[in-house]
């Protein structure tokens, strides 16, 4: 029997193959503050990716806003739905289009800082992933973003 | 259309568009009337010219004009939100023609109100109405907008009108000549979109290097205030200053142009020669402006 490294969960949600150095934040956005149990891995060894951080989340599905932001800050993740020790759904992370009130434009002139409104970005690139912000149309790399929590 | 917020917005249709429209209103051919309409005028950020140009085009199709000046903080002081002061004014306009330094203002405002917004300028991002203006006297100079060769001298950093232009001149295969001081250099993100759209250009370090080559030359101010010692700007200026010496063998149709207004970057001697284009780009800029308030608010049937 292979030898886990983090504890598998009986019901919950696994995130896999986040890169290395990305579980950290990828934790802040599902938030993982709450009552269930969480396993962290962080660096990882991985076949498919090299060094990889996991996260283990007991008795939990998480809302589409958050796999969706998730997706934007670790697109090459996995998401497992277990239930019973067996996995019951993979969630596919797909890029959103339309990436609404997640970001932080890290332009200080942004209408979006100075009057506190929602922030809009746009997709404009992929590997690395690029935003646009829709109202000052200022394009950023993911690295250099900051999640509205 | 119902906003002109970004030339991102905008494809190449619809700026020939507009350019063909601008065309007719300068020949008397078509002659929009919005003598019922009324466009507000909300400057929160002073830009005496844009503003002049905007009332003059609005009055010349007939209509009428308010006019709101004052900092985007003075509403908020009152405790009344940004939005709340746009949506009131949209009551009483037809049309809301908008300048602030807060970059987004004038796309979040066409979110927050039922009427046409026109952007006039949202501070380093867009100046969509200039960028036309500079394309409707590049064309008019040289007969077409394709295959020109342009040279665009001073700050390029900071200059939004410069980012809108090269922009918006991408889609018609231009060549272009990038002079400036190294510290106000074209940004990269601009360079960027550039390199994705195969738009070959170059950095020169004088704007007499290549001068012979270009159609046009598009010259902008170098404020003294961006240098942070004053005798680096004595230094570089020469580099970046137009004289009438320097126009010997350009081209026939060569034309140099300049936003305004100028702080001595185009030497007063070459105003008389045939090359000096930029006090009729300014009269331009009625025509295209009212061809851009005629579309946003039906007045070109």
């Amino acid at each position: 029997m292979k030898q886990m490294k983090v504890d598998a969960i009986k019901n919950g949600t696994v995130i896999d193959h986040i890169s290395a150095g990305k579980g950290m934040q990828v934790a802040e956005i599902i938030n993982i503050s709450g009552e269930n149990e969480v396993f962290i891995g962080v660096n990882l060894q991985s076949k498919k990716i090299g060094k990889k951080d996991i996260i283990k989340i007991e008795n939990r599905e998480l809302t589409s806003e958050q796999v969706n932001t998730v997706a934007l800050i670790a697109p090459q993740a996995t998401l497992v739905i277990i239930k019973n020790y067996e996995v019951a759904k993979k969630v596919s992370l797909k890029l959103q289009e339309n990436i609404e009130n997640i970001v932080v434009c890290p332009n200080p002139k942004c209408i979006t800082n100075v009057d506190n409104i929602p922030t809009k970005f746009k997709l404009v690139g992929i590997e690395p992933t690029k935003i646009r912000c829709v109202y000052c149309e200022r394009k950023y790399n993911v690295d250099e973003i900051s999640i509205r929590i | 259309m119902k906003n002109l917020i970004s030339m991102r917005d905008l494809t190449k249709k619809d700026i020939l568009q507009f350019l063909e429209l601008a065309e007719k209103i300068e020949k008397s051919k078509i002659k929009p009337n919005l003598s019922k309409k009324l466009a507000a005028l909300i400057f929160y950020e002073p830009s005496t010219r844009t503003q002049f140009s905007f009332a003059t085009a609005m009055k010349k199709l007939g209509g009428q004009t308010i006019t709101m000046r004052g900092t985007q903080s003075t509403s908020v002081q009152k405790g009344e939100t940004f939005a709340d002061t746009l949506k009131t004014i949209s009551m009483y306009a037809d049309l809301i023609i908008m300048r602030s330094a807060i970059e987004g203002s004038a796309h979040y405002a066409s979110e927050v109100v039922d009427i046409p917004v026109i952007n006039a300028g949202d501070g380093a991002n867009q100046h969509p109405t200039q960028a036309l203006l500079d394309l409707y006297s590049m064309k008019k100079t040289q007969g077409t907008l394709e295959n020109l060769t342009i040279g665009i001298v001073g700050d390029l950093k900071f200059g939004r009108t410069v980012h809108s232009l090269v922009q918006a001149m991408s889609d018609f295969k231009p060549k272009f000549y990038f002079i400036s001081p190294s510290f106000l250099k074209m940004p990269e993100y601009i360079n960027e979109d550039l390199r994705e759209k195969n738009v070959f250009f170059q950095e020169l370090k004088d704007a007499e290097e290549k001068i012979q080559e270009m159609d046009l030359m598009y010259v902008t101010r170098i404020q003294k205030e961006r240098f942070a010692d004053p005798e680096d700007y004595e230094k570089v200026k020469g580099s970046y200053i137009i004289e009438s010496a320097m126009l010997k063998g350009v081209k026939k149709k060569f034309k140099i142009l300049h936003p305004l207004p100028r702080a001595g970057e185009i030497s007063t001697d070459v105003d008389k020669t045939k090359y000096a284009y930029y006090f009729q780009q300014a009269k331009n800029g009625i025509y295209v402006r009212q061809a851009i308030i005629a579309t946003l608010l039906g007045g070109t049937k």
